[in-house]
């Protein structure tokens, strides 16, 4: 069994439970452990883009002191927005001595962040370390005939320096599809905003992003889509669902490590749906049960 | 477009423009005004200003950039910041122009106190961290 220590992260700890049962399930059916860190603190969930306030990195340094202090050489984590936030903190800090001694100041009676930290993601790992070969090779639900949307967002590609793929192109997902047997879908909405955190001070714009999101799946003959942020999940389900005129698009969204997990024999955790993917999911021939 | 900042005899400031790019840590000159980034923003549509307008504004050290929504319904997308052809990172102008016209008391909207129930938590603390100066 390998292991590596993992950085849940506020979303996936609270509202996006399912995103994590998912990675779990699936991990251990690949002879893989994530072991949550020991204490944990917000990674900010938006990375610093102005030059003069060092404060808001104090947030990511204290993580990754954390996982560094634990003996680690690399973090995991699932979230597209806390794996964005702590791998360009983590780049920020690591690229200028002066800026990680005054970071470590803050952090006073804390251990220190040495700086070169590995962030990585769970679709890293999948593709790069465990490979998406064995992850076929370990598929015992295949999920034939299943077409499914990557919808990738904003911060698991840009910027590039911190992306998992090509920003503009990427086939991390498409490829991990199909090494489990489904049909992927590639859109040109995939790689557009949700509308992130507008979600909050303007639901409506995140309603029509989602309605666009969903047309573009569905053009594609999509029937499902996927989703590596929790906030990107929230908008394509609960605003998709509450969109006017939106009944001939309710296509459902669940996490890539959902299906993962589905695919390799485990639970996907359905829990909680604004729009149900288990007819979906029951219509090839892929029942599951619902948690509470 | 009902609101686009038209221009006219206003005063200029290049200590203005000064600012925006320490904040930024961007040149608001490398900026050739192709257009790019409006064409492939997903908020473009809800903006007063297009974003190669509000750099075209920081440029001229015109500070009624400061009263312009556009900043406002950018979300860091980062779309504009891998297409510009002049490596030019638009969110930090954007972000810039927004912490700017936060310190100088500015507030430019509020949560949806409705539309935020049952609101994952990393849209909450990403939206205040949008408004803190
Ligand atoms: S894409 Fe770049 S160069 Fe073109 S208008 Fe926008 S900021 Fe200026
Ligand atoms: S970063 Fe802002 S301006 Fe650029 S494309 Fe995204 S929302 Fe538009």
């Amino acid at each position: 069994m390998n292991t590596i220590l993992y950085y849940p992260g506020c979303g996936v700890a609270d509202q996006a439970r399912s995103m994590e049962k998912g990675a779990r399930e699936a991990l251990t059916a690949l002879d893989w452990e994530m072991q949550e860190m020991s204490r944990w603190n917000c990674c900010g969930t938006v990375y610093s883009l102005a030059t003069d306030d060092l404060m808001r990195h104090v947030g990511p340094a204290r993580v990754l002191a954390r996982a560094q202090d634990a003996g680690q050489e690399r973090l995991l984590t699932l979230c597209s927005m806390c794996y964005s936030t702590l791998k360009r903190s983590e780049q920020f800090l690591t690229a200028d001595r002066e800026r990680l001694d005054r970071v470590n100041a803050f952090l006073d009676d804390e251990p220190d962040y040495r700086g070169g930290l590995r962030v990585v993601h769970l679709l890293e790992l999948l593709r790069d370390e465990i490979g998406y070969e064995a992850v076929q090779e370990r598929v015992v639900r295949p999920l034939q005939g299943l077409k499914v949307a990557p919808y990738y967002g904003c911060t698991l590609t840009r910027p590039r320096a911190a992306g998992v793929d090509d920003p503009e192109r990427p086939t991390v997902l498409e490829d991990l599809l199909t090494a489990l047997g489904a049909e992927a879908v590639a859109t040109a909405e995939r790689v557009e905003c949700c509308g992130a955190y507008l979600t909050a001070s303007s639901p409506d714009v995140a309603r029509r992003r989602a309605v666009d999101i969903a047309r573009a799946a569905i053009a594609g003959g999509a029937e499902l889509m996927i989703t590596s942020c929790p906030l990107c999940q929230y908008n394509l389900d609960t605003r998709l669902a509450e969109a006017r005129g939106s009944s001939d698009l309710r296509v459902p969204s669940v996490y890539f490590t959902q299906l993962l997990a589905l695919a390799l024999g485990g639970d996907p955790a359905v829990e909680e749906h604004e729009i149900d993917p288990l007819p979906v999911l029951a219509a090839r021939g892929l029942s599951v049960e619902v948690k509470a | 477009m009902a609101d686009q900042v038209r221009l006219s005899k206003v005063a200029l400031s290049a200590d203005f423009a000064r600012r925006v790019e320490e904040l930024s840590g961007q040149s608001p000159y490398r900026c050739y005004q192709c257009g790019k980034c409006g064409a492939g923003c997903p908020f473009a549509e809800y903006m007063d200003l297009l974003p190669s307008q509000v750099l075209r504004l920081v440029q001229i050290g015109d500070e009624r950039v400061l009263d312009a929504g556009a900043p406002w319904s950018c979300a860091s997308c980062l779309a504009c910041e891998v297409r510009c052809p002049r490596g030019v990172d638009i969110a930090k102008v954007m972000e810039a122009v927004r912490l700017l016209s936060l310190r100088k008391g500015r507030t430019p909207f509020a949560v949806d106190e409705a539309a935020s129930r049952r609101l994952p938590q990393i849209a909450l603390v990403g939206i205040t961290r949008k408004m803190t100066p």
